[in-house]
């Protein structure tokens, strides 16, 4: 990618964020935003990351790839597993990493 | 809140203020800084070049939509596109700005710009705590301890992580830390059935569309997901209607 296009990301991702973060301290009266939009925000961040993660691990070349020869499925559920228990972000990543590299030497 | 009470007590001045949302911010930085030093090192493995990389965090200053950038970028998505989930990924933040709207609303623009600035997902957990305390007369002063110094930890983070990054040869597999970093954020997230749902029915249909083109396979089971979570919650509530559950 070149990095005028990076600088687009860059800038057009600061004002759509930006804007967003204005909207009511400026523009919007709160009790304008309808019900089930509020509801749903909620659910925008387990959604995204779902539908960025579960085709990172489970998909090779755009086919499912559902065994334990697929090292990404098995060293990315451990690593789920050991976040779930220990709500710890480097310990999580680094599990991940240890058994991604693990499995690649058997 | 008795008159009496304005101009003294524990929230009385501004520099106090300021302080204390600094102080109050410090635990969750270290939550925060493993994800810029992580952002900062797979954004140059990504070839994303340093001073870009650092802008990401200057500019844009949102954990998940910066990570999601680098691997939409890594994967030559259109820069249009990009934008278009950044939006989609921050748009939790209108909540937070309807929430504390009421609060700046009194405030000049002066100040309402830089509290907007500075409006993350941690800046509005920490101030808005603050404000269910009552004594507003300084608690904007609150609001710009906390969202600077979070801002700070998180410039310095990225920085770090940069630095650390170019040190990393290129093609060591750091490519699955970023679906791995996914997982730490996602696991937060799934606190109830609802936002369970939201997360397999998103999983279920990216696995489904993976194939449509400008990585639209993200931001369509996305918006699908949403829908299911409010469909799982309001089947939820009528449920506990008729359990007789007040909740």
């Amino acid at each position: 990618m070149s990095r005028s296009e990076l600088w687009i990301i860059i800038l057009g991702g600061m004002a759509v964020t930006y804007l967003i973060r204005l909207s009511f301290f400026f523009f919007i009266p709160p009790d304008r935003l309808p019900e089930w939009f509020r509801r749903g925000l909620r659910y925008i961040p387990p959604a995204v990351l779902a539908a960025l993660i579960v085709p990172d691990l489970l998909l090779l070349d755009g086919t499912l790839h559902l065994s334990f020869a697929n090292h990404r499925l098995v060293a990315g559920s451990i690593a789920a597993l050991v976040g779930w228990r220990t709500g710890n972000t480097w310990l999580t990543i680094i599990s991940g990493l240890l058994a991604f590299g693990l499995l690649a030497l058997l | 809140m008795s008159p009496s009470n304005s101009g003294a007590g524990p929230y009385s001045r501004p520099g106090i203020e300021f302080l204390r949302g600094a102080r109050d911010q410090l635990p969750i930085l270290l939550g925060v800084v493993p994800f810029g030093v992580i952002f900062g090192a797979l954004a140059v493995s990504a070839g994303i070049p340093v001073f870009e990389a650092q802008s990401f965090s200057l500019f844009i200053f949102a954990g998940s939509a910066q990570f999601i950038a680098v691997s939409l970028i890594a994967g030559a998505a259109s820069p249009f596109l990009i934008i278009l989930t950044i939006l989609v990924v921050n748009l939790r933040h209108m909540l937070y700005s309807a929430a504390l709207a009421p609060h700046v609303y009194h405030l000049s623009n002066l100040w309402k710009i830089p509290l907007s600035w500075l409006l993350t997902d941690e800046a509005y957990v920490v101030a808005s705590a603050r404000y269910r305390k009552g004594s507003p007369e300084f608690a904007h002063w609150y609001f710009l301890g906390t969202g600077l110094t979070l801002w700070a930890a998180w410039q310095l983070s990225t920085f770090l992580g940069i630095a650390l990054g170019a040190l990393i040869p290129p093609g060591i597999g750091l490519d699955f830390a970023l679906p791995l970093t996914f997982m730490a954020l996602i696991l937060p997230t799934l606190t109830d059935r609802p936002a369970w749902a939201a997360a397999c029915a998103a999983g279920t249909f990216s696995l489904l569309l993976a194939n449509l083109p400008f990585k639209l396979g993200l931001l369509i089971p996305a918006v699908l997901g949403v829908g299911v979570g409010l469909a799982v919650e309001i089947r939820s509530a009528r449920a506990g209607h008729a359990n007789g559950d007040p909740a």
